[in-house]
């Protein structure tokens, strides 16, 4: 029988199956993260139990760690507390970690594909909605629970139920300035904020093919702001030059064998998908949010929509209720929307492409004087090699922060929040009320917007820059 | 966990769509390492902000069952948010649709999760905002949401019942597999990736 591709990787971790149960599926990967997981390794302890495979397993510091002086004790005594409470536990269960200042240290779902722990057909988890991330790879990749981290640290496995296939298929050439952050937020205006509740999403079609492996996690990380389980692109060349020569890829035969599975990893002809959804890439244009969930978001050359004209109760009362938080006026441009804080960054767009876009828009030029604007790399890799590119400057001598690698303003459980009231264009995936501090306004976009926007200190595409050279797609 | 088997009380009627998990508890209080009390995050920003927020209103404040609109629990993967709905008095949450994680972290940790059509849960608002003391029963057992002289059924897995019922703990049962796994671990490609030892960038 024909199958997706996730129903291929699926199968092939079925560790057990049986009617009326849950499967019980194996997990290649595990990554863990100082916020998730205290209390799961406390459930070890309690029960007694071991971390059954610690070398499947890596962890890092990336919620709480601050983005200023981090060679220096963390500042917040109960986010340091948090961080030293996952020392402790990667010392006594033998787990490797990269903390604060190590050369791997850096936003989990940054670091997997980079030191090549992230590869084609593996089963992923961590305590973190953006596992999702990961499939950019062909990896079936999923966020869990605290309780299911403390199920797969003691048992390499998870109890799951089979999901539902969706296919989302991009087709075309994306226009010059259009990103797969644009994109993914388009996907989401369409199908809704849970749209993809119970299924994998797959991404295929011809854009998505086109796409560099940094602008496919961008896609693939969002997936949970559809609703999706997960989110996944069939490994092709791209993926396996990406993946080559990384520090724990398979080497000489090792990776000749590997290379041959991962051919493999592609949906059957005539396999069957529950969903499908279409997206012409050709009519594509820069996405922002204007409300308070990732599929309240339009393109940017629209206007704040009025609630007044929606027919369905729900999404009248939900729309209503964003725009009295976001403190916007139904009718207004997107564009006329001044902003505060612009931070460029988080596991959706904090990746050396993301940064290098950025960079392009800024140089020789100075962003708005009475917008802030933080570069936040995702990783210490990224912002090594950012560094060696020169591009620390370019955004330093253009007016922006350059600060330590982390998820930072992209949640605010560090110091780098929104002040009540403070607007901002983000390149994060969350404009929850209150997501990048109290009162905070959120607006989502892609890495070219953020930029174009800081230059001007309102919502911009780079289309709208007079004199800017239009941008690599990202 | 704790077994759930039937419960009844009161209902707090939470007239909102897409309530994100940083809504249930915000990211500051995460930074805790302990599993309980969490009451103090539950829906703070509101809490704090809208005076009119149905939790700041006396006739729901003793609520144990949450009836909310649909998609409820979508966003972050944060347990949390289950843990700050038990800590806060809720054994119950109902609503038309969940976030897939949410419900999955609910069946962890002992809160239930009910799924009704949205016109079911209209009913319950109707019903708990005329009467805030309308006593509402749901019988895992009997797989049944009761108020007044209404009653419907509702769907949940033989399995999650099951384990609810009984309160048990999922980890002790994979454990009863350990064969399983060891079978699969013998299969498993030599060249799959691991993180120790560190390997040189």
């Amino acid at each position: 029988m024909p199958k997706t591709l996730a129903e291929k990787v699926y199968d092939a971790h079925v560790v057990r199956s049986a009617a009326g149960e849950p499967d019980l599926l194996y997990i290649d990967l595990h990554l863990v993260h100082e916020v998730t997981s205290p209390q799961a390794f406390d459930g070890l302890r309690a029960a007694g139990r071991t971390v059954r495979h610690p070398e499947l397993t890596m962890a890092t510091e990336d919620h709480n760690v601050p983005t200023l002086e981090i060679l220096k004790p963390i500042a917040d005594p109960v986010s340091r507390a948090q961080v030293e409470a996952l020392r402790a536990n990667a010392a006594e269960f033998g787990i490797r970690l990269a903390p604060m200042g190590d050369r791997d240290q850096g936003i989990v779902h940054v670091i997997g594909p980079q030191l090549g722990l992230t590869q084609p057909g593996m089963t992923i988890v961590c305590g973190d909605s953006h596992t999702s991330t990961h499939g950019a790879f062909g990896a079936l990749a999923f966020g869990i629970g605290t309780s299911e981290v403390e199920h797969v640290l003691a048992t390499q496995t998870l109890p799951q139920y089979r999901p539902k296939q969706m296919a989302v298929t991009v087709d075309g050439e994306l226009p010059e300035g259009v990103s797969s952050k644009d994109v993914i937020l388009a996907v989401i205006a369409k199908i809704g904020t849970n749209g993809a509740a119970g299924h994998v999403i797959e991404y295929r079609g011809s854009a998505i093919e086109a796409l560099s492996m940094e602008a496919r996690m961008t896609i693939c990380n969002m997936s949970i702001e559809a609703g999706a389980r997960a989110g996944l692109i069939a490994p092709d060349r791209t993926t396996f030059d990406f993946l080559q020569g990384r520090p724990h890829a398979p080497q000489g035969a090792d990776w000749d064998a590997a290379v041959e599975y991962w051919q493999t990893l592609r949906t059957d002809e005539g396999a069957v998908f529950d969903t499908e959804v279409v997206l012409e890439a050709a009519e594509l244009t820069p996405f922002v949010t204007w409300g308070t969930n990732p599929g309240q978001g339009l393109p940017i050359a629209g206007s704040v929509p009025d609630p007044a004209t929606m027919a369905d109760d729900d999404e009248r009362r939900a729309a209503e209720q964003a725009l009295a938080y976001m403190g916007l006026t139904p009718g207004t441009p997107l564009r006329e929307i001044e902003v505060d804080t612009v931070f460029l960054g988080s596991c959706t767009n904090g990746r050396i492409e993301d940064l290098r876009v950025a960079a392009e828009l800024l140089r020789g030029k100075h962003i708005d004087p009475d917008t802030r604007m933080l570069v936040v790399p995702g990783s210490v890799g990224v912002k090594l090699q950012a560094e060696a590119e020169g591009l620390d400057r370019v955004f330093t001598e253009a007016g922006a922060e350059w600060r330590g690698a982390g998820c930072s303003m992209c949640l605010g459980m560090n110091p780098d929040q929104l002040a009540p009231g403070e607007r901002s264009a983000s390149t994060s995936n969350r404009n929850f009320q209150g997501r990048q501090g109290k009162g905070g306004r959120t607006h989502l976009v892609s890495p070219s917007v953020a930029a174009a926007t800081a230059l001007t200190g309102r919502l911009t595409a780079p289309a709208d820059l007079a004199d800017a050279p239009v941008p690599a797609t990202v | 966990m704790d077994a759930f088997t039937t419960h009844t009380g009161t209902a707090a009627p939470l007239r909102r769509s897409a309530v994100d998990t940083d809504q249930i508890i915000p990211a500051e209080y995460l930074k805790r390492i302990t599993r309980t009390g969490f009451e103090d995050g539950l829906f703070v920003a509101w809490r704090k902000n809208e005076p009119d927020f149905v939790l700041n209103q006396p006739q729901y404040a003793d609520a144990s069952i949450l009836v909310a609109g649909p998609d409820f629990g979508t966003g972050s993967s944060r347990e949390h948010a289950c843990w700050a709905l038990l800590d806060g008095g809720f054994r119950v949450v109902i609503s038309s649709r969940f976030a897939d994680i949410f419900k999955n972290n609910s069946t962890k940790s002992g809160l239930l999760t009910v799924v009704l059509p949205q016109a079911e849960v209209e009913a319950l608002w109707a019903a708990v905002e005329a009467d805030p003391a309308t006593p509402v029963t749901v019988d895992l057992e009997e797989r049944r949401v009761s108020h007044g002289e209404h009653s419907v059924p509702f769907e949940v897995d033989e399995y999650t019942r099951w384990r609810l019922l009984e309160g048990l703990d999922d980890v002790g049962l994979t454990e009863r597999h350990l064969a399983d796994i060891e079978a699969f671990e013998a299969r498993r490609p030599a060249w799959l990736p691991k993180a120790l030892p560190a390997q040189p960038a």
